[in-house]
């Protein structure tokens, strides 16, 4: 059902278009943050104004919009802005990776291949790799233009002298086509070798820093590190405990106050889709199933009414 | 962790509902009205409009209510409102030499052309809590025949820091051509000019802005302020219509107009003169208006010739960037949004370090 007081995707065609522009600026000069004019979205800054932007100017009625949060389709987060574009835009929604054409992610990169026919849009808080060692923009944009990024070599060469390996888990700095250091937003860097040649278009909004970036399908990504300190993706040193998955990133979840805890993949629909083809984990489907936690979780929070 | 946030549509619809029995209050409690709020809390509502850049008082107070009288979630709600608005045109400047004034003070001069106003103001109030306001008090009467005139051919008011121009006393602003710039619908360039500075702190968060004023006052980036000039009133607005030739007025609004004088000793490479300061802002907020124009004083260092002294209040960048409480509220709160998957890579990486440094300490004790 849309909102008929409002343009399709909630923005009017003269902020999509300057949204395009910019996106269009990015895809040429992957991994270049384009400055754009950012609009006050009626979600919070925050919230995915970056993101919601540029989905908002990319979406197409015939789109189906598949939108994440931590790798879930159904946090908070991601219930909210998936209601608003089906609320402004009207577009079919859908858990599955595979049938998406668009997705939009906040700090997870899907775990199923993505293909050409997709446009993954992240959420990104603070687009600037070089902002937490420089905190002026006028300095970082003169870094940037003169590739000037021997203080980024710097800090992680001074992680490894102190901690013997370069200490950073999420937001792990990249290098794009060998030019720009890009911040590919706070996934986790295991995540961080999927941004790297693939098929489909990566945009990257920034609602508050009013920044846009992109990657062009098959762009060229390397995460920063030493050729005696090769980076390496990590995760967890578990399996899923209820798809058995042992590739996939992995949420801890406590489960009592006694140390009690179980792993379970992040991305719900790869593991959901794993479970469909009967894969069982440690903790099995019966006993531990998201479902039935989240089931129980609102019974606390949720009333009285019981599960649906 | 990961239960907590999967409560998932349902859980939504139900806060949201929640919120709306919270927001009505007690039902043996009469509801508050949009127009009670607009007529009673109206200084309020000024701030709203202030500082969401949108001049629409019946708007401004129904974003309050809608906000429990969160004036920042209320301003949100007008920003949001007013992004979506199309943006037909620029107004000529506004004179404010023309305004009805209701409330106009001069710290410098004792008498001026125009007199001394005090209007609706607090400044000589006893904060004392008034226990009749409690009680269903008597309508409250002012004198009549002290208040201006509202819009009539209200006598303009010269402006008290034109007296100080005559004598060459002050710097002369001369006017420019160039249609300011819009930060609401081009990025911030930095380094930015006056005009771009004014639009940002005119509709910057008080509070941020107060309290930068408040630092150029104790000594960080010191400009040595008097008041030249506040006045509040309405003004009208004038518009060019291309079709017609000439410009008509679409409507009056209510402005805050500060201008403060500065000692300036003189630099390198201006003479010794007052230098000024501006604020102008929507509605009857002075604090703001003043506050305003002591930080646009401060942030002119560079084209003054003056020194950097490292103080914040001098530092546009530090202030720009800032000043938006939308923006800052946005993302101080998004750290309570879910963050788990970050935080286990975290939790991975301070294992290994961890067991590295045990390791480590338990090799030395050996």
């Amino acid at each position: 059902m849309t909102d008929h007081a409002y343009n399709f995707a909630y923005l009017d065609e003269q902020t999509k278009r300057m949204i395009r522009r910019a996106i269009l600026k990015g895809v040429a000069v992957p991994g270049y943050q384009v400055p754009f004019a950012s609009r006050e979205m009626p979600m919070p800054y925050g919230w995915g104004t970056g993101g919601v932007q540029v989905t908002a100017a990319c979406l197409t009625p015939e789109d189906v919009l598949k939108v994440i949060d931590q790798g879930a389709d159904d946090t908070t987060n991601a219930v909210s802005i998936r209601k608003f574009f089906q609320r402004t835009a009207g577009v079919a929604v859908t858990d599955a990776t595979a049938a998406a054409t668009m997705i939009q992610t906040r700090h997870r990169i899907p775990e199923q291949a993505l293909t050409e026919d997709q446009i993954l849009v992240y959420q990104v808080p603070i687009p600037e790799p070089l902002r937490f060692l420089e905190p002026r923009e006028t300095e970082t944009r003169k870094m940037h233009s003169l590739e000037e990024y021997g203080l980024m070599h710097v800090k992680l060469y001074e992680d490894i002298a102190r901690h013997g390996s370069i200490a950073t888990a999420y937001a792990y700095p990249v290098k794009v086509e060998g030019r720009y250091v890009m911040d590919p937003s706070p996934i986790p860097k295991f995540d961080n070798p999927k941004l790297s040649d693939s098929p489909a278009l990566q945009l990257f909004g920034a609602g508050r820093e009013q920044r846009i970036y992109a990657l062009p399908p098959y762009t060229q990504v390397v995460s920063l590190d030493f050729d005696d300190h090769p980076f390496t993706a990590s995760k967890a040193p578990h399996d899923c405990d209820l798809c058995g998955a042992s590739e996939s990133y992995l949420d801890e979840v406590i489960m009592d106050d006694a140390g009690g805890r179980m792993f379970v993949c992040s991305d719900t629909d790869f593991c959901a889709s794993r479970r469909a083809e009967g894969h069982v984990g440690r903790l099995g489907e019966d006993q531990f199933s998201s479902k039935k936690i989240a089931n129980s979780f609102e019974g606390i929070c949720g009333g009285a009414e019981g599960t649906q | 962790m990961y239960v907590a946030v999967k409560g998932g549509e349902r859980a939504i619809d139900n806060a949201h509902a929640f919120l709306a029995e919270e927001r009505r209050g007690d039902p043996a409690v009469a509801e508050l009205g949009v127009a009670q709020i607009r007529e009673q809390l109206r200084l309020a509502v000024n701030r709203v409009m202030a500082e969401g850049s949108l001049y629409d008082p019946d708007l401004a107070a129904l974003a309050i209510k809608q906000a429990r009288g969160d004036l920042i979630e209320a301003i949100f709600l007008i920003r949001a409102y007013r992004t979506t608005l199309p943006r037909l045109g620029a107004s000529r400047p506004l004179e404010t030499a023309a305004m009805a004034v209701v409330r106009r003070v001069s710290a410098t001069f004792k008498d001026a052309p125009g007199g001394q106003i005090l209007g609706p103001t607090f400044d000589y109030t006893h904060r004392l809590l008034d226990f009749r306001l409690a009680a269903d008090g008597d309508l409250p009467v002012a004198p009549i025949g002290l208040v201006p005139p509202m819009g009539a051919a209200a006598a303009a008011v010269p402006h008290i820091t034109g007296f100080l121009n005559r004598d060459g006393l002050i710097e002369t602003d001369t006017p420019g051509d160039d249609s300011p710039p819009d930060l609401t619908r081009e990025p911030i360039k930095l380094p930015g000019t006056r005009p771009l500075r004014l639009q940002a702190l005119t509709r910057g968060d008080e509070g941020f802005i107060l309290s930068m004023a408040y630092s150029t006052q104790r000594g960080y980036g010191r400009t040595h302020a008097f008041v030249g000039e506040l006045r509040i009133g309405t003004v009208e607005v004038e518009m060019d219509i291309p079709e017609l030739g000439f410009s008509v007025c679409i409507g009056e609004v209510e402005v805050t107009e500060c201008e403060t004088v500065n000692q300036f000793k003189g630099s390198k490479t201006e003479p010794p003169q007052f230098t000024r300061g501006y604020g102008l802002t929507f509605g009857q907020t002075e604090r703001k208006a003043i506050a305003m124009s002591l930080v646009d004083r401060a942030l002119r260092w560079k084209e003054l010739g003056e020194d950097d002294t490292g103080a914040p209040a001098q530092d546009e960048e530090f202030v720009l960037m800032h000043a938006d409480n939308v923006q800052a509220t946005g993302f101080l709160e998004h750290i309570k949004l879910p963050h788990y998957v970050d935080f286990q890579s975290e939790l991975e990486l301070i294992r290994n370090l961890r067991a590295e440094a045990m390791a480590a300490r338990a090799e030395a004790a050996e």
